[in-house]
């Protein structure tokens, strides 16, 4: 009995580590685009960026969150500013797309990002929240006016 | 309910006067001193940043400040009442004997000994040293413990996808948030959203500062008229404070 | 008293494929309704920012508390020296980790960010009692799985009964600290009584029981092995005598509520008012899960009859489900009390009786959990000799 089972791991652990093996296949290296402007250079040089820019942003993001410094060296939000840019055709790539300036490597390296689940994937310059959070007023608004029977008089 | 005051006034009292005796002239400088933080510098428990709401003021069916909270943290709603989030709120009283209604905005009351902190698991909820009790969303990983522990239905848990979203307020799904009293404002010297905004429209119903600090206007103001904490049984000392309630 | 013979089942039939071919559905529609859940965030499900728990909280809890529950026959045989409960010690604590298994699999997938598991593993604020459980459950396993390696290992037989005290002192404190969950949310009236914990340690006694008496059944009518009534009744009146305690902890339960005048609203609510959750109070929990199992378990006429005692454990388990939900989602159905003296309204629904319907994918993924359980049982008494090859009565042996 004991056999039997000792058997069935095995085999089920050899199925899981032959995949990665069959998995693997030419992929194209990813194609970066490089910030434009004259003279803008990164906080520190591309090969120490390329190396260690989580640390650098999970250092900063703890300090921010926790202690409240808010330097901008090593800010996300500047990352955001001076990487993601819109194409000639004014399109911005999403966070998702192996176009944006983060994904493009990370869906090579296979990297899961988890930063855009909460952070906006592009400069706040190019966001258009016109009209949008007030859906959200216009909601309360009219439970307000219905809660207390105002009539709809408010701002 | 004003012997909580009482109390944690009189311990930051003793506080902030041996800083104003070592370091400064005392008086007109220590305002500044409290609130002026460089930006690569951390916070420190010298202040507690604290509000006071006096409801007299507040007028109903007047939304100034939660317009202002979200258009500066980008809350977009999903047309969903039940599942969209709401930092702030207003909330309508009737008193059962007399008829008498008043209207108050509700919000994290960034409690100092928080329950949301005390129950979260990872230790996402957490107080900075000011006082202003947070989600780090970075390792929230939304089990809704603090949402059941929150003796105010301050939180929100973020129901469904989000992007485009501000600066101030990162946020998304899956992950739980509340009013952070503009913690991005107050650390650059301004005061949250809300109370500008109340400011703004005449109604004067909101103030903001540092409660550890004795010549603060809120200091002195609760000095003078008091203000009551909503659920002072459970001794929690609230951050924002009440009147005519 | 004679050696106990144990063998794995033969688990070659179609009954057998077919069986955990049907339990896998079930995970896979389980799963498939967390996908849905987790790709469109939880506003699919009933769950709001009102009724935060919801249905796959009610199975995830009922599902541990049952575990530490389906331990007691272990327990009884090793700390309390029954003999005759020795043969089902090893059932007893594959239940015990399968349960356990189940629940906090439901519990996991329903987090808003699940993929966090290894946050929830590295990052501890010791001050949560959330936090606490996670090391009461991880510990559970550990010592349920020594304790089941002692009693089938002869070298390690004779520390046989050190591991049962350990696994029952641990399964006491986890039960504790399950129902403490509730018992620190000192903001919701509901959960304000220290009555909490002891009341679940008392029910998981029932519904773990309840469950280790249906898969002992089953197990034994479909492998054709030999129950015999000896055994059977013995555990039914063990039952028996769980089911009303823990209808006598219940009322004693709400009548210490009552004496608190601040319970009042609350006590009010789930008793009389409470619309849905007072159905589900008196009809669920009480009737069908404590008055007619009782009857049932002691009217003279069934005593031996073997379906009578499956549906007793399914109006037991029907009963738990019914007493979590009350618990968890009526608790917060309930408005939270903030201003005593005013009528409150705002567009947060405060000062409302919150709604809930529960979703179709929040069962599914409970009942996922379920299977998850059932699988884990099915399977492992297979490969290893978990079932005595008889529990035939003394006397006919
Ligand atoms: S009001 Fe609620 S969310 Fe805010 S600090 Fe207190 S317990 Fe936490
Ligand atoms: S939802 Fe997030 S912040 Fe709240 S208790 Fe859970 S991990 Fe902590």
């Amino acid at each position: 009995m004991i056999n039997r089972f000792l058997r069935i791991t095995f085999i089920l652990t050899g199925l899981v580590l032959l995949f990665p093996v069959t998995g693997s296949a030419e992929t194209p290296l990813p194609v970066i685009h490089e910030p434009e402007g004259d003279g803008v250079k990164c906080v520190e040089p591309e090969d120490v960026m390329r190396r260690d820019h989580m640390n650098f942003i999970l250092h900063q993001r703890d300090e921010t969150m926790h202690e409240g410094i808010r330097t901008s060296k090593y800010s996300f939000a500047e990352c955001i500013n001076c990487h993601v840019e819109p194409d000639d055709n004014g399109n911005i790539a999403a966070a998702d797309s192996k176009d944006h300036f983060c994904n493009a490597c990370h869906e090579y390296a296979a990297v899961t990002i988890d930063c855009f689940e909460c952070h906006a994937d592009r400069p706040q310059k190019f966001i258009n929240r016109g009209g949008k959070s007030s859906a959200l007023q216009e909601e309360m608004h009219q439970m307000l006016t219905v809660i207390e029977g105002t009539g709809g008089e408010l701002k | 309910m004003s012997d909580c005051v009482n109390q944690s006034r009189r311990s930051f009292l003793e506080k902030s006067a041996v800083v104003g005796a070592i370091t400064i002239a005392p008086g007109i400088l220590l305002h500044q001193v409290a609130n002026a933080k460089p930006d690569d510098q951390p916070v420190s428990d010298t202040v507690r940043w604290g509000m006071l709401i006096n409801t007299n003021n507040c007028e109903q069916g007047c939304t100034d400040c939660i317009d202002a909270c979200n258009t500066e943290h980008g809350l977009v709603g999903n047309n969903r009442p039940q599942s969209d989030t709401q930092y702030i709120r207003k909330v309508t009283l009737r008193d059962k004997m007399t008829g008498h209604e008043l209207s108050l905005p509700l919000m994290c009351q960034h409690c100092e000994t928080a329950p949301c902190v005390d129950v979260c698991p990872t230790g996402a909820s957490f107080q900075r040293k000011d006082g202003i009790a947070l989600v780090d969303k970075h390792i929230c990983i939304g089990c809704r413990y603090c949402m059941m522990a929150c003796p105010y239905k301050a939180r929100s848990f973020v129901h469904e996808a989000v992007n485009n979203q501000t600066l101030s307020a990162p946020r998304g799904k899956g992950t739980v948030e509340s009013c952070t009293m503009c913690v991005h404002r107050v650390d650059k010297d301004q005061i949250p959203a809300c109370v500008e905004a109340c400011g703004k429209g005449k109604h004067d119903a909101m103030m903001f500062g540092d409660l550890n600090d004795p010549n603060s206007e809120i200091s002195k103001e609760l000095e003078k008229h008091g203000g009551k904490q909503i659920r002072a049984d459970l001794q929690l000392n609230t951050a924002v404070r009440y009147q005519g309630l | 008293m004679k050696k106990i013979e144990y063998t794995a089942i033969k688990g070659n039939s179609l009954a057998y494929y077919g069986l955990l071919g049907g339990l896998g559905l079930v995970m896979l529609i389980g799963l498939l309704a967390v996908w849905h859940m987790e790709h469109n965030g939880h506003y699919v499900t009933g769950m709001t920012n009102q009724i935060v728990w919801g249905m796959p909280h009610v199975f995830a809890v009922f599902l541990i508390v049952a575990a530490s529950g389906a331990l007691n026959v272990a327990s009884i045989a090793s700390v309390f020296r029954k003999e005759d409960y020795e043969p089902l010690a090893r059932l007893s604590g594959l239940l015990a980790i399968a349960l356990l298994a189940g629940g906090l699999v439901v519990l996991l997938l329903d987090l808003g960010r699940p993929d966090r598991l290894i946050v929830a593993m590295t990052y501890y604020n010791f001050k949560s009692i959330f936090a606490w459980n996670i090391i009461l459950y991880t510990g559970f396993f550990a010592i349920v799985g020594v304790y089941i390696w002692f009693m089938m290992d002869h070298n390690m037989y004779r520390f046989k009964k050190q591991a049962g005290l350990a696994a029952f002192v641990w399964r006491l404190i986890l039960t504790t600290g399950t129902g403490s969950i509730f018992g620190f949310l000192v903001a919701r009236s509901a959960y304000d009584a220290a009555l909490m914990a002891p009341m679940f340690i008392i029910m998981s006694f029932s519904f773990g029981l309840a469950i280790f008496i249906l898969v002992l059944m089953a197990s034994y009518n479909w492998t054709g092995r030999e129950l015999g009534d000896e055994v059977v009744s013995r555990l039914r009146n063990l039952l028996g005598v769980f089911v009303a305690a823990v209808l006598y902890f219940v009322i004693v339960y709400h009548l210490t509520n009552l004496y608190i005048t601040e319970h009042h609203g609350v006590e009010k609510f789930i008793l009389l008012e409470g619309g849905q959750f007072t159905k589900v109070f008196w009809i669920g929990q009480i009737i069908l899960g404590g008055l007619v199992p009782l009857a049932l378990i002691y009217a003279p006429g069934v005593r031996n009859c073997r379906k009578t005692l499956a549906v007793i454990c399914t109006l037991i388990i029907i009963g738990g489900l019914s007493t979590m939900y009350t618990i968890i989602i009526g608790g917060q159905a309930y408005p939270l009390e903030m201003f005593p003296g005013y009528e409150v309204s705002s567009t947060f629904f405060d000062g409302v009786v919150n709604d809930y319907t529960p979703s179709i994918y929040e069962i599914a993924l409970g009942v996922g959990g379920v299977a998850v359980s059932l699988v884990i049982v099915a399977f492992i008494i297979k490969v290893l000799p978990f079932l005595p090859t008889s529990l035939a009565d003394k006397q006919s042996s």
